[in-house]
């Protein structure tokens, strides 16, 4: 049985925080799940996945965010509880849906995670989505802690169901990514079946419903207001004249920090986890008493700022700071040092640092910067782009996946970047304005994600671009869950369709469509330089599976390449295609066998044909 | 109760995560709080994984810079860079057995050498653990156990408010049953080597 599964209320467990979440949910009784997979968030759907292969839990990877949301929105007003999974940059694509979901409300809980990425370890920005809660209108929750973060869940689906209206849910990296011993609680039946009643004058937002709706969330913000105050969620820790209003996993910085500067008689901490609306009764309670108040909070001045207008509000003038210059940044994420001695310093408490060690003469240690795998198909397509496009003047705006590793050199492919599917819809602006070859790079399900519109635009503006399908069969970055692409049945799950990237390229009328196997160079090359003559737009779909992914299946291996002593070092293969199983011994270049796939990339490229594959015994 | 802060440090694919998870298991089954946290997504592309664990009454699940009682390393040049997060007092434990990183390869970096990285390391903290965990995981019979021969040298520091019993057992429970035979040796080698540096 699933370990999220058991039934086994007591039963303590070391979760990570995203298992934690999972089984949360799942306590609730949770019947309906969808996603876009998306770190820091991908565990959670993962594990839904997992959980729904042996029981009735509804899940699916859903074709975007937008669409993971729409699922979901329909399924919670069809009287299911349901829960939607992204990142926080998906929540920019499923926030169309949200804008007026939040107008038109859930009948059933429907709690919509975001999980945020303070220092971006894996993403391309670090945005506040806690401003989503202001710009839609609806109650955000957030958790300090792993244990808490399984306990408010099953407290955001009441909240929905108290609201009639979906409930955002914000994590960051650190509580996605954190483990600690979670105790398990009892399991809410799960009802997976529901039914929608038909009532347009509240489902269906033309202006003169909507107009009616929008009265109606103010309403409902009005409700969230009173919750808000007397929410558990809200709450204060100690007495003294320094007040401290802190959120997420600042939390615990700051009781750790506490503890550290021996200053509990002093302090006055307000940890907030309803975070919109902002709890303006208790905050204005919490100011009598202070002399000065810290807000302790990752990413915007969300809190500063309402802390800051409550106190306007009520004539209180005592110092409120924040983000400040010497204080606390709007970058990164924090840490418990950084907290304790902004505390130290703005409350004016004796603080000794502790004393590190003088690391100056530490030499510099040499890079060790993710790449792409040995034997990625990817690089393989990336030499013979290279190689076909020699001696032209290209753009390559890229994607979001494994393949964006590509931009590093020596394969340096990639110009342009700046979300999901942006590779298809920037290559017509750069088409348009430059005279270069535009050459845009794209994985199978980034292409499903959101790159069909902007070639769709590319083929009706008759843009001038070549787009390459990395088609590896998996959504490989987050972990290699499926996409609309895959071969479900060959991966032995019944039930799901396929959606060829040929067909669907051919049927947006693309005129020029060429499939190429990557690990056949000079064909790709020829192939790739075809498409780049074509006038208007061209497709290659370059399709290898993910050489990780079939690894992990097991699937049969072939045979690694060794470099003989025909090799006279001209090292082409080292510094055209960067592939880590090689290294050099003794100033011999060779290849490691544990490593090497069999690719045969190096062997094509190698001018004394000098790597061959190892022989049998 | 006091808190005892560990960073462990890994090239992707090395094993990092498991043996957090034994610790965390172990401190489970020892009744002691525990919080860790790491960083995922890059490690099978090669990249480096840092794992924090926090044992004891605390609520962070990170470490700052400089706040590490312990600091083991899967990798010899990956305990230099992770230096940072040492105070004087606190113990290293590294592998001595390298993996250069492919910018060496490639020629963008050289890789420190071993006998000065070891110098540079024990004259910062108060003790320094260093062996070659590669060749005792292969005597254990696993060249993949570096990772348990390498908690086998951190049981035996004492500094974990772990017995002993209590991380075996969690090899036993969280490991592979067919490796954890090899594990087992692989742990106990690991604890006669820091034995034997004392």
């Amino acid at each position: 049985m699933h370990k999220l599964l058991v039934d086994n209320p007591g039963q303590k467990s070391l979760l990570l925080g995203n298992e934690a979440i999972a089984r949360g949910a799942i306590e609730a009784g949770v019947a309906f799940t969808s996603t876009y997979p998306g770190t820091p968030s991908s565990e959670i759907s993962l594990n839904f996945f997992q959980v729904s292969q042996e029981s009735d839990l509804y899940f699916e990877y859903s074709t975007n965010e937008k669409v993971a949301l729409e699922v979901a929105s329909a399924a919670a007003n069809s009287g299911v509880r349901s829960m939607c999974v992204m990142k926080h940059v998906g929540v920019n694509v499923a926030a169309d849906a949200l804008m007026t979901l939040a107008y038109v409300g859930v009948k059933k809980g429907l709690v919509i995670l975001t999980a945020d990425d303070p220092y971006m370890f894996s993403s391309q920005n670090e945005q506040d989505n806690r401003y989503y809660g202001k710009l839609s209108g609806l109650p955000i929750l957030e958790p300090s802690s792993v244990d808490e973060a399984k306990e408010m869940i099953i407290h955001a689906f009441d909240l929905s169901e108290k609201l009639q209206e979906p409930v955002i849910f914000r994590t960051t990296t650190r509580i996605n990514h954190s483990t600690a011993i979670v105790e398990y609680g009892a399991l809410k039946e799960r009802i997976t079946k529901g039914d929608f009643t038909k009532d347009p004058f509240n489902y269906v937002t033309v202006p003169a419903v909507s107009r009616r709706l929008h009265v109606k969330l103010l309403e409902n913000y009005k409700k969230s207001e009173e919750l808000t105050n007397t929410s558990e969620y809200n709450f204060i820790n100690g007495t003294g004249p320094y007040g401290i209003i802190c959120n997420g996993v600042s939390y615990g910085y700051v009781s750790d920090a506490v503890n550290d500067l021996c200053i509990k008689d002093k302090v006055k901490v307000l940890r907030i986890g309803f975070s919109h609306p902002m709890p303006k009764s208790v905050i204005r309670d919490f100011f009598n008493g202070c002399e000065k108040i810290l807000v302790i909070e990752e990413g915007e001045a969300y809190m500063e700022e309402a802390i800051k207008a409550i106190a306007q509000e009520n004539k209180i003038t005592i110092p409120i700071a924040g983000k400040t210059e010497d204080l606390l940044s709007r970058l990164y994420e924090f840490d418990p040092a950084l907290v304790r001695e902004s505390m130290a310093k703005y409350f004016n408490i004796p603080y000794k640092a502790i004393d590190k060690p003088d690391l100056t003469d530490i030499p510099e240690i040499p890079q060790r910067p993710p790449n792409l795998c040995a034997g990625c198909s990817h690089r393989a397509t990336f030499y013979a782009l290279q190689k076909a496009s020699e001696g032209m003047e290209t753009i390559i705006p890229n994607d979001i996946g494994c393949y964006t590793l590509g931009f590093m050199p020596p394969l340096s492919v990639g110009d342009f970047l700046i979300c999901m599917g942006s590779s298809t819809g920037t290559a017509g602006g750069f088409a348009q304005t430059t005279d270069k070859k535009v050459i845009s790079v794209i994985g199978d399900s980034t292409f499903f994600h959101s790159g069909i519109p902007g070639l769709i635009n590319g083929v009706f503006n008759n843009h001038n671009f070549t787009l390459v399908i990395l088609d590896n069969e998996t959504t490989a970055m987050t972990g290699h869950q499926p996409n609309p692409g895959v071969d479900m049945k060959g991966l032995n799950f019944e039930g799901y369709g396929q959606i060829s990237i040929e067909k669907v390229v051919k049927g947006l009328g693309v005129q020029h469509v060429t499939i190429i196997k990557p690990y056949k160079i000079r064909k790709s090359v020829e192939a790739i330089r075809e498409a780049l003559d074509f006038k208007g737009v061209s497709v290659i779909i370059s399709k290898e599976p993910c050489t990780l992914y079939e690894k992990s299946l097991k699937k049969k291996q072939r045979k690694p390449f060794y470099v003989s002593d025909k090799c006279k070092k001209h090292k082409d293969c080292i510094n055209d295609l960067g592939c880590p199983a090689f290294f050099i011994e003794d100033s011999n270049i060779k290849i490691d066998p544990a490593m090497c796939t069999g690719c045969a990339v190096c062997a094509q490229i190698c001018p004394e044909n000098a790597i061959m594959p190892v022989k049998d015994n | 109760m006091d808190i005892t802060r560990l960073i462990i440090t890994a090239v992707g694919g090395q094993g990092n995560l498991l043996s957090s998870k034994v610790l965390g298991e172990a401190a489970l089954l020892s009744d002691i709080p525990v919080r860790m946290s790491e960083i995922h997504g890059m490690a099978q592309r090669g990249g480096v994984v840092e794992s924090a664990l926090l044992f004891g009454d605390v609520k962070s699940t990170i470490i700052s810079d400089g706040e590490a009682d312990v600091l083991v390393s899967f990798e010899p040049a990956e305990a230099l860079r992770a230096m940072n997060k040492c105070k004087s007092e606190t113990v290293v434990i590294t592998n001595l057995a390298p993996l250069p990183p492919f910018t060496v390869t490639i020629g963008s970096g050289a890789y420190p050498d071993i006998d000065k990285l070891q110098d540079l390391i024990s004259s910062k903290v108060s003790r320094l653990i260093a062996f070659d965990a590669v060749a005792l995981s292969k005597e254990a019979g696993n060249i993949m156990a570096v990772n348990m021969v390498l908690l086998g040298a951190l049981a035996q520091t004492g500094i974990l408010p772990l017995t002993v019993e209590n991380i075996k057992t969690a090899i036993k429970t969280r490991t592979k049953k067919t490796f954890v035979e090899t594990n087992l040796k692989a742990f106990d080698l690991g604890y006669s080597e820091a034995e034997k540096q004392n």
